[in-house]
């Protein structure tokens, strides 16, 4: 009975970890990614789950502690990396964006600015 | 009695990976980042609390049912974190649609609003 509940166990974790993978492809933004790469995580800690219970091995559930702390380590990152860069990106292609809309005003002010200087 | 813990660790197994492979179907098949991120929160969090009852039943060991407890409690603490640091940097960083809010207690802390 316990092989066959492990294989049907393993087959679902294995299925919902790979439609995290299909996300963390195509998700569009850095944050879709992040909830993925969370499902992959706690699956990963789930087939490891799976495994001690079927082995009844004792040796695999420290193994469960520390993928639980890197999983939440690395969402609690990510969100703060997202949280503070697109004002950034927002900055640099505005002032990108900006000279081809008003090359007059571009090349002419920082030559004045100079010349001030000087 | 190994009979009956057998079959009770079994079906925890068995919820608990159908609940993890739910959680991998909602952030497929769900639309926007909000909806995403109830599936890791809720439904993940529950397959595997199912799935360390399962093991723990299973094991039938006193100390690594301390450890899973661990396992739990700290999936407890750090999923409701984790899912509230992804939806504020989110909704800062207009990654959220208003208009898939049904209550918005954001207090106007919009796209590109830096508190």
């Amino acid at each position: 009975m316990m092989t066959v509940v492990g294989v049907v166990a393993t087959v679902l974790l294995a299925a919902g970890a790979l439609l995290a993978v299909v996300r963390m492809e195509r998700g569009p933004t850095m944050l879709d990614r992040t909830v993925a790469f969370d499902v992959l995580t706690t699956a990963l800690v789930g087939a490891i789950a799976v495994e001690a219970a079927l082995s009844r091995r004792t040796e695999s559930v420290p193994i469960l502690v520390v993928l639980s702390l890197v999983g939440f380590v690395g969402s609690v990152t990510i969100a703060r990396f997202a949280a503070v860069e697109p004002p950034k990106d927002d900055r640099t292609q505005n002032t990108r964006s900006d000279p081809p809309g008003e090359p007059a005003d571009r090349s002419g002010n920082p030559d004045a600015e100079r010349e001030e200087a000087r | 009695m190994s009979i009956l813990t057998d079959t009770i660790a079994a079906v925890c197994l068995l919820l608990g990976a159908y609940f993890s492979f739910s959680a991998g179907m909602g952030v497929v098949r769900f639309d926007n980042l909000l909806s995403r991120l109830h599936v890791v929160a809720k439904p993940q969090v529950l397959g595997l609390l199912l799935l360390l009852t399962g093991v723990a039943i299973r094991l039938q060991d006193r100390g690594s049912a301390t450890m899973l407890l661990l396992v739990a409690i700290f999936q407890l603490m750090t999923s409701p974190v984790a899912a509230h640091m992804v939806g504020r940097a989110g909704l800062r960083t207009g990654k959220v649609d208003p208009a898939v809010l049904r209550a918005d207690d954001s207090d106007g802390a919009g796209p590109g609003l830096e508190r």
